[in-house]
């Protein structure tokens, strides 16, 4: 028996577009596209793009739709507008596989192009992209160090600190009113941070997980969750284990 | 073969003859079977069936044939009668060449072809024939898989899925090369579904490989017979005319002993349990040897299961039997039942099909039995011998579900059956056929078209449509040629295609078959969960008791008790694919709330509701608080004619609610009420949800409904125009978990996401990404996509039930009945106790977040900066370097080099 309860109108989207998040004193704003905001340096991170996965799948026989990374790099250029970042950090895996260069679209590599333009570009290399190939421009590390804080691709197991990482895809599961689904989240502590999965075809590994025990223990876990329209801050009791 | 004489059983006995009387002289039908058969029914005092004749001549002359016989009329023993006699002349032919299969047969249920087997073999054992039978499943050991495929037996029972996948090896020509007659049980239940697209198709390919190929099919119930016959026939011709296969129809057996179950207690006037009855039921069970007592669903199951034995102060043998329970718990219920050692089993459709085990006696149908065709269908369990009459009992658990249980009992008393509905096949499901067919040899699109199209389901596919599904098949068929190069189809330099590479092949293999359950998951028992020094590490396993749907599982918490086999569990979370559950003490377990059937009331028995509503003569036949309750509600509001659809407008509470008799079933009256929803809402008539079940829904809202209506601020007429099945539905739609449900169903089927198969995932779950994402991907980016096609005409004809809706909106013009009304009416309870027992309110999912992110902000538990104290710490702990003045240009990354 289905029911449908339709919800009067209520705070407005806006209100909940980015996030204010701390991590060891320093102020960012987390966005709901799952970007990272750094007001201080005017840079914007974000993590995981796996572009051309679609086509790695495709290689492989499994025919998902063509369009993932047209798709990513829309909603990236949609995140650049909105902050006007001059400095782009890309967290990581930011190509599924290293030959994935090669097989951009030319529009693809264009649209890539002008986002580069006038603009500090630092690939950081991951697990799946230990190498970035050259014409793709931009810098290219293993990791960066700016104010303190440290960008890398995988997180250091253990309780570190000064630390903004990605590569474990985090997502939350919320249990409410009788429902539960399943959305990619930011994970923070106050002195590190785990970014969710930008690109389009990611999946996510449930912050409940034992993958995240050691990084955060069993407390003082803060998660923001990815909506459609907005990011909203969940308390952890209100998540669920997959 | 080994099997004694002694060891067959009334109930295996396969042919139910007539038993005659006095030992018959010979008949003139008799020589119509060859020795050693015609000695073997004589030697047992049987009379072959007219019918059982009647197939073995067609079969003489070739024909393929439809079989219409009763449950208990030797129905699947004559279907093998012209096979066993083919296969026994054999014999006598000297120096035969090595075996090939000479005959398949299908039937919808491995549990089904297993039992088969075993009534087959009998006869077979008892004239001594040298003819070699056996059963093919996912439960088939490799070796014998691998066996039967090089030295095939004569004859090979199996399911559609099975055959798919044999066809798809290279082997095939020669595995069925040979083929003589293809048998299909219960052919009703398997033609009108994906599956029955798919072995639609499968059959097509059969005739290729063995012309002349004779088709068999067995069903007990049909309405629309003509359908089938089409279904078992080539199409040649399939624009001009359809050909039927030929048809015999057994003489129906005695008429069934059914009752409904009244007594003192009142019946509920909601609710599904059948609770208020099981005292009644338990002493129905005493006084039957054997009971079968079916219900609707699986949880339903659980629950009577468990009622049945808080009464069971006898301690009768009572058992459970569901689809979600190990394989290995199901058959040791069914030896149990074969040896005579239960008293009584509740079942769901598991149990349905033609399967008989031991001396069943009675049927007790818990809840209504939702179509006609069902209901005699499980009626047909008992007694499972054509001239003795079998005995039900129907157990209404509701007010409604008493007028649907008198419906159905008058329509099996007029001999009705429900309809069948036509169908055209599934592109999802033509996808996954051709790349199977690619998977067994290179193949020209020309003749594959032509083979498709002379399978009924796939009679008026366009060659526009096929050239899309092939290029689907072959890159994803988008109109971003990105994939080209890794193409799965090539076309060779003759003109065929062929597959890419042999890899594809096993890939199509994991895939195959068009069931597509929400995934299941396994419920392993456990004792508690083991953790070492505060590291969760894991649960200490016990044994699998079953399996069930991941979306059950995803409403538990850990903590939660629900029943399952019979026992209470206490959910203690999840590893990997597997739920772990300790037995629980708990008494009153949480059980979820459950829908009233996976079947929506046919339309069939929703018009004889209708009808006797409509009729108050024929209420003195009701039991007498059914009847009051009718007459009631003629008092304090109004009964509906027939033809008429009564709207009753009211206030109750806050809420002013809008109730519709429509009678169309759940599913019509969900899409409905989403539809009407959104209309009233684009009125301004503030409406706040709405609830449906198989015979009406309510729409509430904040709006004074009758007022509206009053002013002709809301028309009636107008609000139930055709047209609601425009826009609205197509805006709805796209966004709505239903369709994006669907879609997986589609991608699933025709090979564009991977199955996921329990044990092979990978353990992260971050590899594995959502359909939705593809989904919604696709819809931006490609929205005339053929996937999208598929899911959007299977949305339609499914789970929205838009035929029917439409019916109904055509059906109702000029015929509303508006009753305002100043309070609650007495038909509007059952429908409005609706309300609240399903997990409230279909809330789209950022509405949930951000409930829950106002709820932290309100409670202001958000640390905000969890930093003070702990920071120093921390960083002595790591070593990490933290001295300041690096900037962007001052890293320590290796690769300085390409810095500026």
């Amino acid at each position: 028996m289905a029911i449908l309860a339709l919800k009067p109108e209520r705070l407005d989207a806006g209100e909940f577009n980015d996030q204010p998040i701390s991590i060891c004193g320093k102020s960012f704003r987390a966005d709901f596209s799952g970007a990272l905001y750094w007001p201080a340096e005017n840079a914007l991170i974000v993590a995981d793009l796996h572009l051309e996965k679609g086509s790695a799948f495709a290689a492989k026989g499994i025919m998902l739709p063509p369009y993932d990374t047209r798709e990513t790099l829309t909603r990236l250029a949609e995140a650049i507008d909105r902050y006007q970042a001059a400095t782009i950090i890309l967290l990581g895996d930011s190509l599924h596989d290293e030959a994935g260069a090669s097989r951009l679209t030319t529009e693809d590599r264009e649209s890539l192009a002008i986002l580069q333009e006038d603009r500090e570009w630092i690939w950081i290399t991951g697990n799946h992209d230990r190498t970035i190939a050259h014409e793709l421009g931009g810098h290219v590390l293993d990791d960066l160090t700016v104010e303190g804080l440290t960008f890398r691709h995988e997180p250091t197991v253990g309780r570190a600190t000064h630390e903004i990482a990605a590569h474990l895809h985090p997502a939350a599961k919320l249990s409410l009113h009788g429902y539960s689904f399943r959305r990619p989240c930011f994970v923070a502590n106050g002195l590190r941070l785990v970014m969710p999965a930008f690109g389009t075809y990611t999946g996510g590994l449930n912050i409940l997980d034992d993958a995240f025990y050691p990084l955060f223990g069993t407390d003082g876990m803060a998660v923001w969750m990815l909506g459609q329209e907005g990011l909203y801050p969940i308390a952890p009791r209100l998540l669920r284990p997959d | 073969m080994a099997l004694k004489p002694q060891a067959r059983q009334k109930t295996s006995a396969g042919p139910r003859p007539a038993r005659v009387a006095n030992r018959p002289g010979p008949t003139p039908v008799v020589p119509l079977l060859p020795e050693p058969f015609a000695g073997w029914f004589a030697d047992r005092g049987w009379q072959p069936r007219a019918h059982q004749l009647a197939l073995v001549e067609k079969a003489a002359s070739r024909r393929s044939t439809l079989l219409i016989a009763p449950t208990g009329a030797g129905k699947t023993l004559s279907g093998f009668l012209p096979s066993l006699i083919s296969l026994a002349a054999r014999r006598t032919r000297a120096n035969t060449p090595g075996r090939r299969l000479h005959t398949l047969y299908i039937s919808p249920l491995k549990a089904l072809a297993v039992d088969v087997a075993r009534n087959v073999m009998a006869p077979i054992a008892d004239m001594g024939l040298p003819i070699k039978c056996e059963t093919r499943s996912g439960d088939t050991s490799t070796a014998k898989r691998q066996r039967q495929r090089q030295s095939p037996p004569d004859i090979l029972m199996t399911t559609p899925e099975q055959l798919a996948l044999l066809l798809s090896h290279e082997d095939a020509p020669f595995l069925f090369g040979a083929l003589d007659t293809v048998i299909l049980d219960e052919l009703h239940t398997l033609s009108a579904s994906k599956r029955g697209d798919l072995l639609a198709l499968d059959l097509a390919r059969l005739r290729r490989l063995a012309p002349g190929l004779m088709m068999i099919g067995l069903s007990a119930t049909v309405a629309r017979p003509a359908e089938l016959r089409a279904y078992l026939n080539e199409q040649e011709t399939p624009e001009t005319h359809i050909t039927l296969a030929d048809v015999i129809a057994a003489p129906p057996g005695a008429a069934p002993n059914i009752t409904i179950l009244e007594q003192d207690e009142p019946v509920p006037w909601g609710g599904h349990s059948a609770r208020y009855a099981l005292a009644t039921v338990y002493e129905a069970i005493k006084a039957h040897k054997l009971s079968l007592v079916f219900v609707n669903t699986r949880m339903q199951a659980e629950l009577i299961f468990q009622e049945l034995w808080r009464v069971n102060d006898a301690a009768l043998p009572i058992a459970l039997h569901h689809g979600s329970l190990s394989l290995e718990q199901r058959r040791k219920v069914e030896a149990a039942m074969a040896a005579g050692s239960l008293k009584a089993v509740v079942a769901t459709s598991t149990l349905d099909l033609g399967i008989d085990w031991g001396d069943v006696d009675l049927v007790v149908n818990i809840g209504a039995p939702k179509g006609a065709s069902r209901l005699i269908q499980r009626v047909g369990r008992a007694n499972h011998r054509l001239d003795e009459p079998s005995k039900a009992l129907l157990v209404p658990a509701n007010r409604f579900e008493v007028l649907e249980c008198r419906a159905a009992l008058e329509a099996a008393g007029a001999g009705e059956q429900d309809a069948v509905v036509d169908r055209t096949g599934g592109l999802d499901v033509l996808a996954q056929h051709v790349l199977g067919m690619a998977c067994s040899a290179p193949f020209r699109p020309d003749e594959l078209f032509a083979e498709v199209r002379s399978a009924l389901p796939y009679a008026g596919l366009t060659r526009s449509s096929f050239d899309r599904i092939l290029d689907f098949v072959a890159t994803g068929g988008y109109a971003l040629r990105a994939y080209d190069r890794f193409a799965r189809l090539r076309a060779t330099e003759d003109g065929r295609l062929r597959l890419a590479h042999p890899n594809i092949a096993n890939q199509y293999r994991l895939n195959v078959g068009t069931i597509v359950e929400s995934p299941m998951i396994k419920l392993r028992l456990t004792r508690a969960r083991v953790r070492s020094g505060g590291q969760p590490a894991g649960f200490a396993g016990g044994r699998v008791l079953g399996e069930v749907e991941e979306y059950f599982v995803e409403q538990l918490t850990p903590g939660d008790t629900f029943v399952f086999a019979g026992e209470v569990l206490r959910f203690e979370g999840m590893q990997e694919t597997e739920a772990y559950c300790a037995r629980s003490n708990a008494t009153d377990p949480m059980i979820p709330s459950y829908n009233g059937g996976k079947f929506p009331l046919s339309t069939h028995l929703a018009g004889r509701v209708r009808a006797m509503i409509a009729d108050p003569r024929s209420w003195s036949n009701l039991p007498r608080p059914v009847a009051e309750w009718l007459a009631l509600q003629q008092e304090k509001s109004a009964i509906p004619s027939a033809d008429e659809v009564l709207i009753e407008t009211f206030r109750h509470g806050t809420r002013h609610h809008m109730v519709l008799y429509s009678f169309e079933g759940r599913l019509a009256h969900q899409t409905l009420g989403m539809l009407l929803t959104r209309r009233l809402d684009r009125w301004g008539a503030k409406p706040l949800g709405f609830v449906a079940n198989d015979y009406g829904l309510s729409v509430w809202a904040a709006s004074d409904l009758s007022a509206l209506i009053a002013t002709g601020r809301i028309d009636l007429a107008r609000l139930l125009e055709e047209d609601l099945l425009g826009d609205d539905l197509d805006a709805w739609l796209a966004e709505s978990l239903l369709m994006k449900r669907t879609f997986r169903y589609c991608a699933v089927i025709a090979g564009l996401i991977e199955r996921r198969h329990p044990g092979r995932e990978k353990s992260g779950r971050q590899v594995t990404m959502s359909t939705d994402l593809v989904y919604d991907v696709l819809r931006k980016h490609e929205p005339g996509h053929i996937l999208l096609e598929a899911a959007w005409n299977d949305a339609a004809s499914g789970l929205l039930d838009l035929r029917r809706l439409g019916q109904f909106l055509g059906r109702i013009k000029g015929r509303i009945r508006h009753q305002a009304l100043q309070r609650v009416s007495p038909l509007s309870v059952p429908i409005l106790l609706e309300i609240g027992k399903e997990p409230v309110a279909r809330f789209a999912r950022e509405d949930l977040l951000r409930d829950a992110a106002e709820d932290l902000i309100r409670s202001a538990t958000l640390s905000d900066d969890p930093e003070p104290a702990a920071t120093t710490k921390k960083k002595n702990m790591t070593g990490e370097k933290t001295s300041h003045g690096h900037s962007r240009s001052q890293t320590r990354a290796p690769r300085r080099g390409r810095i500026q």
